[in-house]
């Protein structure tokens, strides 16, 4: 573990689990933390409970804003878990000569996102601090939720089981890197930050064996496949070709040097099936997102390691993402 | 039929087309005398190959030996240091591209020296720094030049706009490095413990877009004088695929010949314009150290005499260390880059030095060698 | 440092030093001055590099390439039929 903390130890990718591993979970040991879920399962299966941070720059982008992200954040972490997301606590940490107009836009998409997910705010806290000790809003939504289907686990995956994916891949990062300064983009293209669980609803409904769930936040899609594959000691197969990414994301990755399956998603989420039950699941995802796809399979090629399948016949190592995302220029 | 846009990106990348140059290398292979290690020089070069699994298409008898061709990845740890040392003034702004962040020096990176405070900050443009030295009048904006010939007239422009603006506030850190002379460095090097390296290569796929500026005609004497046939080529896999058919012609046809495969944007004269605004700005120092290589001779660049005021490395000349610093003792990179050796045959590969912790040049960015044999390693 | 990208030149700016270009529906702003001037025009393929553009794509030169790809499927193509063909026949005089 390095003597300070870097910009990479956010990245949701390696230097972030080394960090969680070595100083938190070192210190807060029990056997509901390691399970390492996107909730924890607590009182007997019945509950999910998660907290999430949101502290993302710009605060307003194309098809969001840090308070849509901070509902959605945390009740899709509920949802993963197969919980409906029923109470949230709101605190926030405000720096010194922030908009008052520009908050209450926050707080409206936030109570706009939590009428989406059937969910209230019963708690809260609010600081302001001196100007440059945040950089304008950080915002923190802790949420409990009933589990309505128990089970959902990274450590359940067999050989043989069907992954797919909900929607095409990387459209909150691509949206956040070309809002940023300094990236000077016109672009139609807007985050998928969406309340996803209306769709895991759907599932359950449609009565879909679910086997585990995840949304892919940072890191990406890879980090998700990589934590399946280590935590169920599996390897998962992704066909290349069949990754959904849509044209503009494309663009914002040949022009920067990023892999789509890297970027960060806010309403984009991998599900694990038996064999038997990817079509229907399809289906069913189908109703929300058409391009809703059957990416690959789990093998034990590799066990722990994530293989994408090219179309023209080579294989190459998806590894979970490490170091700061930034534009590669060689 | 008009091309579109997607053309210009699918059909390169088309998986048939892929399969079906992977055939005829086959076929074209089976006629060769030796098996041949074919150099690809640029980063980008390596980055196509391995992301697209091209060595599992080929036959034994043709192999890659990865070239140094990351700029960023080949920048002496004194260099890096001098990085360091300029961020961490009071008052100055070090400003530069987005993967020479993360490369360590001595004290560490310059992320590193974020973290302790330092405005260290990483743009897509180097264009960008007129807009951060307006932004903050009162610092300085030193401006930590990276790249090959590709990179180097973007330079060349910011310079430009700084004298013609009459910019008091902005100031270069050169380590620009040309192409041609660290090939040239690999195949013919001597030294003054070792008469001559030796070295495996057989023939040279030419990086893309150094090619497109200064045009193919720079590696001419790779042919005539060193007997090593070089195919320019483009860097999507179609390009790659092509270009290594086109080397082993040349082997089967007993041919020996400069060829360009990327000739949609490279041609034998360049890109004219930019070469006139390097050498308006530039002259050539005659001794740059590569990180894993050391000296490579005449592969340097630096400001001209009359533009020393806009160097940092004269401005800043009292505080900037001068010590070179050896490379690792069990780093054998040298010998990885010249093809006697694989990453897999270091002896702290994946150990000591591994991407998290990289000590050699080849390890320290993504396109190294040892950074892709890490990552892609079982499958190659 | 060969990261480059092919982009469809869409606006130029009236003293030509900057223009605009399109990358799949994703549109920035890139700098004209490595190329002389009257050089670029709208509609033009162009390679961008770090805000830069850095050449023109020749569509000639393209068009020829993607030719040769095809030609080359179309080969493969034929022997695999031919091929198939030799594999799958019984016939005693055939030599």
């Amino acid at each position: 573990m390095n003597k300070t903390i870097t910009i990479a130890h956010g990245n949701g990718g390696q230097e972030n689990s080394e960090l969680i591993g070595q100083i938190f979970y070192k210190h807060f040991q029990n056997d509901i933390l390691v399970k390492s879920e996107d909730a924890a399962v607590i009182e007997n299966g019945k509950l999910a409970f998660t907290t999430d941070s949101f502290t993302v720059s710009p605060l307003f982008f194309n098809g969001g804003d840090i308070g849509k992200l901070a509902i959605c954040g945390t009740c899709n972490d509920l949802a993963m878990m197969g919980a409906k997301p029923k109470y949230l606590t709101c605190s926030v940490i405000i720096e010194e000569g922030f908009s008052s107009r520009e908050l209450e836009k926050v707080v409206r998409s936030m109570k706009k996102e939590l009428q989406i997910n059937g969910a209230i705010v019963v708690s809260g806290d609010t600081k302001v601090v001196p100007k440059g000790s945040v950089d304008k809003l950080f915002i923190n939504t802790t949420g409990i939720g009933e589990i309505e289907y128990p089970n959902i686990s990274a450590s359940n995956l067999k050989e043989g089981m069907s992954i797919l994916v909900n929607r095409d891949v990387g459209c909150h990062g691509a949206t956040i890197f070309a809002a940023r300064e300094g990236i000077d983009l016109t672009t139609t293209l807007k985050t998928d930050c969406a309340s996803l669980y209306p769709e895991i609803k759907a599932l359950i409904d449609a009565n879909i064996p679910i086997i585990a769930l995840r949304d892919a936040t940072r890191g990406g899609v890879a980090a998700v496949l990589n934590e399946w594959a280590k935590a169920s000691d599996i390897c998962i197969e992704i066909e290349e070709d069949k990754i959904p990414i849509q044209d503009e994301v494309k663009g914002i990755c040949e022009m920067l040097g990023f892999e789509a399956v890297n970027l960060a998603n806010e309403g984009t989420f991998l599900l694990a099936v038996d064999k038997k039950d990817e079509d229907r699941a399809l289906e069913v995802l189908r109703n929300t997102h058409q391009n809703a796809t059957i990416l690959g399979t789990v093998t034990n090629l590799h066990n722990q390691k994530v293989i994408l399948n090219s179309a023209w016949g080579t294989k190459r190592f998806l590894d979970l993402p490490s170091g700061e995302l930034l534009p590669r220029i060689c | 039929m008009p091309i579109e846009l997607k053309n210009l990106y699918d059909d390169f990348r088309d998986g048939d087309t892929i399969k079906a140059y992977a055939k005829i290398i086959s076929k074209d292979a089976k006629k060769l005398k030796n098996p041949i290690n074919i150099m690809e020089v640029c980063g980008g070069h390596t980055h196509t190959i391995m992301k697209f699994g091209l060595p599992q298409l080929l036959p034994s008898n043709i192999n890659f030996i990865h070239g140094p061709g990351c700029p960023v990845c080949i920048m002496p740890k004194e260099r890096i240091d001098h990085a360091y040392v300029l961020a961490m003034q009071e008052d100055t702004i070090l400003v530069t591209l987005g993967d020479m962040i993360k490369v360590p020096g001595s004290n560490g990176s310059l992320q590193q020296a974020r973290s302790k405070g330092a405005d260290v900050r990483f743009v897509y443009s180097p264009m960008e720094c007129l807009k951060i030295a307006e932004e903050n009048p009162d610092k300085k904006v030193i401006y930590f030049a990276i790249g090959f010939e590709t990179t180097t007239p973007m330079s060349a422009v910011l310079i430009d706009q700084v004298i013609k603006k009459d910019i008091k506030n902005i100031l270069f850190h050169i380590n620009h490095v040309t192409v041609p002379e660290v090939m040239k460095e690999l195949i013919d090097s001597r030294d003054i413990h070792v008469d001559s390296y030796n070295n495996k290569i057989d023939a040279f796929l030419g990086p893309s877009h150094v090619s497109v500026i200064s045009g193919a005609k720079i590696y001419q004497d790779f042919p005539t004088i060193y007997k090593r046939p070089v195919v320019v080529s483009g860097f999507e896999p179609v390009d790659v695929m092509q270009g290594i058919s086109m080397i082993v012609k040349q082997f089967i046809e007993d041919r020996c010949e400069l060829e360009i495969q990327y000739k949609r944007v490279v041609t034998y004269e360049g890109n004219l314009n930019s070469q006139k605004l390097i050498n308006r700005y530039f002259d050539k120092v005659n001794l740059f150290r590569w990180r894993g290589l050391g000296n490579v001779p005449d592969s340097g660049l630096k400001l001209k005499d009359q533009f020393l005021q806009y160097d940092a490395e004269v401005v800043y000349k009292d505080i900037l260390p001068i010590a070179e610093i050896e490379d690792h003792k069990l780093c054998i990179c040298g010998d990885i880059l010249r093809g006697m050796a694989k990453p897999t045959e270091c002896t702290i590969f994946g150990t000591a030095c591994k991407p998290t912790s990289p000590i050699g040049s080849c390890m320290v960015s993504s396109e190294g060698a040892c950074a892709a044999y890490y990552k892609y390693g079982n499958l190659i | 440092m060969c990261l480059s990208i092919p982009s469809k030149v869409v606006k130029i700016s009236e003293d030509d030093t900057m223009c605009t270009v399109d990358t799949m529906g994703i549109q920035r702003d890139a700098n004209l001055m490595m190329m002389d001037n009257g050089d670029v025009k709208i509609g033009d393929y162009v390679l961008l590099h770090i805000g830069f553009v850095m050449n023109k794509i020749d569509e000639d030169e393209a068009l020829a390439s993607i030719e040769t790809y095809k030609e080359i499927l179309e080969l493969m193509d034929e022997e695999e039929r031919r091929q198939k063909i030799l594999e799958g026949d019984n016939c005693a005089n055939r030599t």
